[in-house]
């Protein structure tokens, strides 16, 4: 084969997007009954069909409900019998995209449907997330997820970064941002509230909530017939730190650098961000590590700050950022999701749309 | 609809780990007031001690002795202590960088309150009374005025270079035991179908799309795609479509093996559902028996399902719900 035979990569492009109204519980609904209305919506939006889709993979973790192989039974949403082509991380959704990605760039499939859902309202997700560390030297401990990242957050404050009233205004402008968006679960004015561990108070945490989303990915034409504005994936890549924090610096993140690097975010200015910051001192970190100055419009959904489904608050960053590239108010767009302690991994994907 | 149901619901497991080298000279020193730290090949110490290089990856195993005191690189104040920390008096969250140690270790500090703690205040480990080779054979640290202090805690003299990391009877395992608390909603289709069963009644669902009728409905047609919302009274006689014959005692259930497990396609379901069959000697239930359920007092969901005596039915019948 010569090297004008050779297939280019190809172009993938998010197409469609759709999410839950983020609530502080669903228990009228189990897992496939809160994420079938979205699994429809963003069929709707394409005109496709169950047996239309590729390539289907989802994100989610039992652990949140306490409901054992959930995952599989929120399959029952999708229509997944005759067997489909299917895949589950047992991470946020934007990992799951990133399979998807992966697939659609081999050429086994031109579509993907790709889902996520959180349901952290039966339990205490604070707690849950404790089950996650290191068995050895952390579990033990207990250290819940708010406590974790109060560390992070006086780290930032001893360096310098950031302050109380910093951090209040993050939240605020989260807050405020989300009163455009229908979905948000905690919007207008919040108020700070008192320490929950300090020096992290009410405000500079995410509200604890339910919800589900979703995407479609198509690759080069089709993504062309299915949308009249494809949110072309122009790089993706994720990376991780050291799992233990006394060997980390908290107040950076060189893997949301890196993964922003390699995804090509750096070669040109972007004009949107959607960070996966689930508390003020994270987007701190976030805005310093993507190098993202004040032109930038970070966060206009209200990010994780205005609602955590956890598990799908990382894919939703891609989908929020991707549908302002479909309607037009964006034009090349970075989108980031977490997982794990304190950042401790991050995905970057940069979007752009074709000139108008 | 329904009120929609809620249980609590606690799932508990101990988390069963083996160690390595480096974690179980680690934990093992732990029990004997010794804390260890592991070199890398650049000469860093890693307190708490890892198995490989977070950088380089290479496998590590040159331990070190490292003083039990040291300085907090971070904190944060949790006036409310939750269940399995350390300590259930307010306390401060802290990384300590250890006297001889590059990194820092994430344990609680006992301290009066937020105002006696800051970041590069001095500590030192307080040892658990009882200790047994885990993270939690340091109770926590407190606060220390001197500078650091001798490796070996226990005031006897070390070897030269610190304790050398071997020690009688090691650990070479944990178990962490987990507990998470729910309060369990099984949704709207399954509430309903648990409401109708305290009435013993077995209702299902239909598929609006391809008219199947789900036993239990789980609220979706797992071939269309879409919500099942029609409610159908199935039952209460079935068809046995296939079994299996349990020969192991399960622990806590009080049923004399051998005993009969099957999959019953209630009359009007297009899903078998499973349940024990009684009331028959276990050899002779076979494919296409039919049956009905078995109600005891207060029983909210039938104890068995039993012969009903009819003609047993015929294959064709039942052979798309096997
Ligand atoms: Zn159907």
């Amino acid at each position: 084969m010569t090297s004008e035979e050779a297939p280019g990569p190809r172009d993938i492009a998010v197409v469609a997007f759709a999410q839950t109204d983020h609530r502080r519980t669903t228990a009228e609904s189990s897992e496939v009954e809160m994420l079938m209305p979205v699994l429809h919506e963003v069929l709707a939006r394409t005109g496709l069909k169950t047996s239309d889709i590729g390539f289907t993979c989802s994100g989610s973790s039992d652990y949140l409900a306490g409901r054992a192989f959930s995952f599989t039974l929120a399959l029952d949403g999708v229509g997944a019998w005759p067997p489909i082509s299917e895949s589950h991380v047992e991470m946020d959704g934007a990992w799951a995209l990133y399979e998807a990605w992966t697939k659609l760039l081999t050429g086994d499939a031109d579509t993907a449907l790709v889902y996520a859902y959180g349901k952290c309202s039966p339990g205490s997700v604070r707690d849950v997330l404790t089950r996650q560390l290191d068995p050895y030297y952390l579990a033990p401990l207990w250290p819940d997820a708010i406590a974790l990242a109060a560390l992070q957050a006086q780290a930032l404050m001893d360096a310098g970064h950031t302050d109380e009233p910093a951090l209040a205004a993050v939240g605020a402008r989260s807050r405020t941002a989300a009163t455009a968006n229908p979905h948000a679960q905690l919007k207008g004015d919040v108020p700070q509230g008192d320490y929950v561990v300090r020096p992290l108070r009410t405000g500079d945490c995410p509200p604890v909530g339910d919800g589900a989303a979703a995407v479609i990915l198509a690759a080069g034409e089709r993504a062309r017939q299915l949308c009249p504005r494809p949110a072309w994936i122009r790089g993706v890549d994720h990376r991780i730190e050291a799992h233990a924090l006394g060997v980390r610096d908290l107040t950076d993140s060189p893997s949301a650098r890196l993964a922003a690097e390699n995804a090509g975010a750096f070669e040109r200015p972007v004009d949107t961000a959607e960070l996966h910051a689930p508390f003020t001192a994270q987007e701190v970190i976030l805005r310093r590590a993507l190098r993202l100055d004040d032109s930038v419009c970070v966060n206009p959904s209200g990010g994780a700050l205005a609602a955590n489904p956890v598990m799908a608050a990382g894919l939703i960053r891609i989908g929020e950022a991707a549908a302002r590239i479909h309607r037009g108010a964006s034009d090349r767009a970075l989108a980031h999701a977490t997982s794990g302690p304190c950042l401790q991994q991050n995905l970057v994907a940069v979007l752009e749309g074709e000139p108008r | 609809m329904p009120d929609v149901l809620s249980a609590p619901l606690v799932v508990e497991f101990p988390f069963t780990r083996s160690l390595g080298p480096v974690q179980s000279a680690f934990l093992t020193g732990l029990r004997e007031r010794v804390v260890l730290g592991v070199r890398t090949t650049d000469d860093r110490t890693l307190v708490p001690p890892v198995e490989y290089d977070p950088v380089t990856a290479e496998e590590i195993r040159d331990l070190v002795e490292v003083t039990p005191t040291g300085t907090v690189t971070t904190w944060a104040w949790n006036h409310a202590p939750r269940r399995g920390q350390p300590l259930t008096t307010p306390f401060a969250w802290v990384l300590v960088r250890l006297d001889g140690a590059d990194t820092a270790l994430l344990h609680a500090l006992d301290a009066p309150g937020p105002d006696a703690v800051r970041t590069g205040m001095r500590v030192r480990v307080r040892w658990a009374e009882e200790r047994t080779g885990a993270i939690t054979d340091i109770a926590c640290f407190e606060p220390y005025d001197g500078e650091a202090g001798e490796p070996g805690a226990t005031g006897k003299s070390v070897p030269a270079g610190g304790h050398s990391g071997v020690f009688g009877d090691p650990i070479t395992g944990i178990v962490a035991p987990a507990r998470l608390d729910y309060t369990y909603s099984p949704g709207r289709a399954q509430s309903a179908y648990i409401e109708a069963l305290s009435a013993r009644r077995t209702v299902g669902e239909r598929c609006p799309s391809c008219r199947k009728v789900y036993v239990p409905p789980r609220g979706a047609c797992p071939t269309c795609g879409v919500a099942t919302a029609e409610q159908v009274e199935v039952g209460p006689r079935g068809t046995v479509t296939t079994f299996c014959i349990v020969n192991i005692k399960a622990k806590n259930l009080d049923i004399e093996v051998p005993y009969v497990y099957a999959h019953i396609a209630l009359d009007g379901a297009d899903l078998a559902l499973h349940a024990r069959i009684g009331g028959i000697p276990y050899d002779q239930v076979r494919m296409g028996l039919r049956v009905a359920p078995v109600w005891t007092e207060g029983a909210r969901y039938p104890d068995h399902y039993r012969p009903t005596g009819e003609p047993d039915a015929a294959y064709e019948t039942y052979k798309e719900l096997l």
